[in-house]
């Protein structure tokens, strides 16, 4: 929460010589890749925008591990399973039949906006009945509990939804089949505006919660000093709980909107959360706005990396970005470097 | 090194093992541990029990007493597991002879290959990744497991008609069963007995370490890095000797694991297997040799009575409850007990180390 505005510094310290060469060697590995398959330039693109639909819902989900992490110094595994939550719910609330009458889109706004609250509430329960109970415990102890409460929440979400895919109308058309937007030959789906916007606006009420409230700035003062922020008489263990909340809203706010792009199933949190979590080390752990970069950046590089080799590998591309990151710029793409005791 | 006390627990659990094994083999009056418990212990369990005791072990000496967290450990198991499964039933690929892959001590020696490929595997990864402290080195090791899993996942990288390596989604099936000459350690009652005698020696080794210069070392670099080093231990050192032991454990159980399922697929070294190895560890108890076999027990126990009985404890929905179940028990342990089951014969509480913290 500390820094919304990047610093001229921090990006400066970014493009260092190093970090340029290693960019030309991995652009020129992609073009030498992507050459092999007859790649022109509109492939590119188009994957990059393919990439940042995915990579948006990476930064909403990394925004929930920014926040509980800088309030309760928790890292909550939990995060992909809000997303899922958020999708399943808005599809059941959607379908159900006492509000067959209703015109579509008032029914699709209502199941949105009742599914983010109830896994809100579902945040809330996690941090009262887990979190709160284990308070000082070793972080290993918190990654297991929070490891668990995301087994429980799939568990549950199994015997509740099964094993199928779920299907939510796209927010453009009200149907299952979406408006393409055709542009020289790129196609881009109306469903990535919805999906581009509501994280746009999301962001920015964001940033008005925590510069304008007072609520924000008890939760800034809370990240920022415990101790002091305690002292001036608010409460870590109120705050802790908005953090949860917050961060099931947004988790639940990103399934939502990614649903009618994919087919949402009971397991695709783990996913969704791994990545996410990437998204926010890339970001420091700490800074919401490199969070937010690091989960475009995640999406589009996965997905220009997969899109020149194979599908299949898609996923090794976000871990070597985490082991890079880890080993190389502890304090993400735009912190400083040689900071490696954050701990 | 050896105190009266541990040289105890080493000859009771051994009987245990032996007791357990002779009961299931020959059913006196008809009565086996399987039938005494419902059928939820079986040789099976028993058996795997064994092989993942040595996973867990290995993981107590790193994340207990050095005090480096590893989510990443079912990479190493899944080496050692497809080093065994590749050269056995693809050993012409690597220009061996038939006559070779043929011979009964081909696949032993393949035990010892995959460990040793996987200690220089842990090595090489090692040496960068042990510099990251806590939280850092859990994701990086987190990382490091599920790209493991992905090239086992996508054979390599290569296209299944130009080389099969790893069999992709699939898997490798018929691996041979071990044998000594002529003389085949399977069925299961055999497998049992070699697996539980290889487990046996490793808890062994694990104590004799713990308990020595080198556990003493590993137990002060967990407590405080600068202290460490400032008393002279090479701290670094330490860290990726006790990272490489935890790999070679997990590697030569993986060859077990091969040669006792005869089929290999990629799903249990996803990062979900390398969390089940965390939380067996935790659950039994890290800082203790015992707690591993302790806490593999307790969790395959939970799994397969919910697997058995599920549906009589919860009427309709007892095979999709597991999960929910195994979780609620893993938050409630964790919660309560977070130094594991182990922990509870030790009345005065448990130092908090800063550990990762």
């Amino acid at each position: 929460m500390k820094q919304w505005v990047k610093r001229k510094d921090r990006i400066a310290a970014f493009l260092s010589w190093r970090v340029i060469l290693m960019l030309i060697l991995t652009a020129s590995l992609v073009l030498l890749l992507g050459a092999r398959k007859n790649f022109g330039w509109q492939q590119y693109v188009q994957l990059t925008l393919d990439g940042l639909r995915g990579g948006t819902i990476y930064a909403l989900i990394a925004l929930g591990f920014v926040t509980i992490y800088n309030i309760t110094g928790v890292i909550n595994f939990a995060q992909g399973a809000f997303a899922m939550l958020g999708a399943l719910l808005a599809i059941t609330i959607d379908d159900w039949a006492l509000l067959a009458a209703w015109p579509p889109a008032a029914r699709l706004f209502v199941a949105s906006l009742v599914a983010i609250v109830l896994t809100m509430l579902v945040g809330i329960l996690i941090e009262r009945l887990t979190i709160a109970p284990a308070r000082d415990a070793e972080p290993l102890t918190h990654i297991i509990i929070t490891v668990g409460v995301y087994i429980v929440i799939q568990g549950i979400a199994l015997i509740i939804w099964g094993t199928q895919p779920y299907t939510l109308p796209a927010f453009t058309t009200l149907a299952q089949r979406d408006v393409t937007i055709r542009l020289g030959g790129l196609i881009i789906k109306g469903q990535s505006f919805w999906i581009w916007g509501t994280t746009l606006v999301s962001m920015v009420l964001l940033y008005w919660f925590f510069e304008h409230t007072m609520l924000g700035r008890a939760l800034r003062a809370c990240a920022v000093n415990r101790t002091a922020a305690r002292l001036m008489g608010i409460s870590p263990s109120r705050m802790s709980l908005f953090a949860f909340a917050l961060a099931a809203a947004l988790g639940a706010l990103g399934g939502i909107v990614l649903a009618p792009a994919t087919r949402p199933t009971y397991d695709m949190g783990l996913s969704l959360g791994l990545k996410g979590f990437v998204a926010a080390v890339m970001g420091g752990m700490t800074n919401p706005g490199a969070a937010v970069v690091g989960g475009l950046l995640l999406g589009s590089i996965e997905n220009i990396g997969a899109g020149v080799t194979r599908a299949g590998f898609k996923d090794i591309f976000s871990f070597i970005i985490l082991i890079w990151i880890l080993l190389f710029r502890p304090s993400g793409l735009f912190g400083r470097p040689h900071t490696v005791e954050k701990v | 090194m050896w105190k009266q006390s541990s040289l105890m627990q080493f000859v009771v659990v051994t009987l245990v093992i032996l007791v357990l094994g002779l009961f299931e083999w020959w059913q006196p009056l008809g009565l086996s541990v399987s039938t005494l418990t419902g059928g939820i212990l079986t040789f099976n369990t028993l058996t795997r029990i064994g092989i993942l005791t040595i996973v867990v072990v290995g993981l107590n000496l790193l994340m207990g007493y050095a005090g480096q967290v590893s989510l990443g450990q079912a990479a190493f198991y899944g080496i050692g597991a497809y080093t065994s499964a590749i050269l056995t039933t693809r050993a012409e690929l690597f220009g061996f002879p038939s006559a070779v892959a043929a011979a009964w001590w081909w696949p032993w020696l393949l035990i010892g290959v995959g460990a040793a490929f996987t200690a220089l595997f842990a090595y090489l990864v090692g040496k960068p990744i042990l510099r990251l402290k806590g939280h850092y080195l859990a994701m990086a090791t987190l990382g490091l497991g599920i790209m493991v899993y992905i090239l086992l996942r996508e054979n390599i990288g290569f296209r299944a008609s130009v080389l099969n390596l790893t069999g992709g989604f699939d898997g490798i099936f018929d691996i041979p069963r071990l044998r000594i000459g002529a003389f085949v350690l399977w069925p299961i009652e055999r497998y049992y007995f070699l697996v539980w005698g290889i487990a046996l020696c490793a808890l062994a080794l694990a104590h004799n370490i713990a308990n020595s210069r080198v556990g003493r070392a590993l137990r002060a670099l967990h407590g405080s890095d600068i202290a460490a080093e400032m008393v002279g231990i090479d701290t670094a050192d330490y860290k990726l000797r006790v990272f490489v032991l935890s790999a070679v454990y997990a590697s030569v159980a993986g060859s077990l694991y091969a040669h006792f399922q005869a089929a290999v697929s990629p799903t249990p070294f996803h990062f979900l297997g390398s969390l089940g190895f965390v939380v067996m560890a935790a659950v039994g108890g890290m800082r203790s040799i015992w707690g591993a076999p302790l806490g593999v027990g307790i969790i395959l126990f939970i799994q397969d009575l919910l697997r058995a009985k599920g549906d009589r404890l919860l009427a309709g929905i007892g095979n999709e409850a597991e999960p929910v179940v195994f979780g609620l028990v893993l938050i409630l342990i964790m919660i309560f007990l977070p130094n594991g089951i182990a922990s509870i014969r030790h009345r005065h509480p448990v130092h908090h180390s800063g550990g990762g913290a």
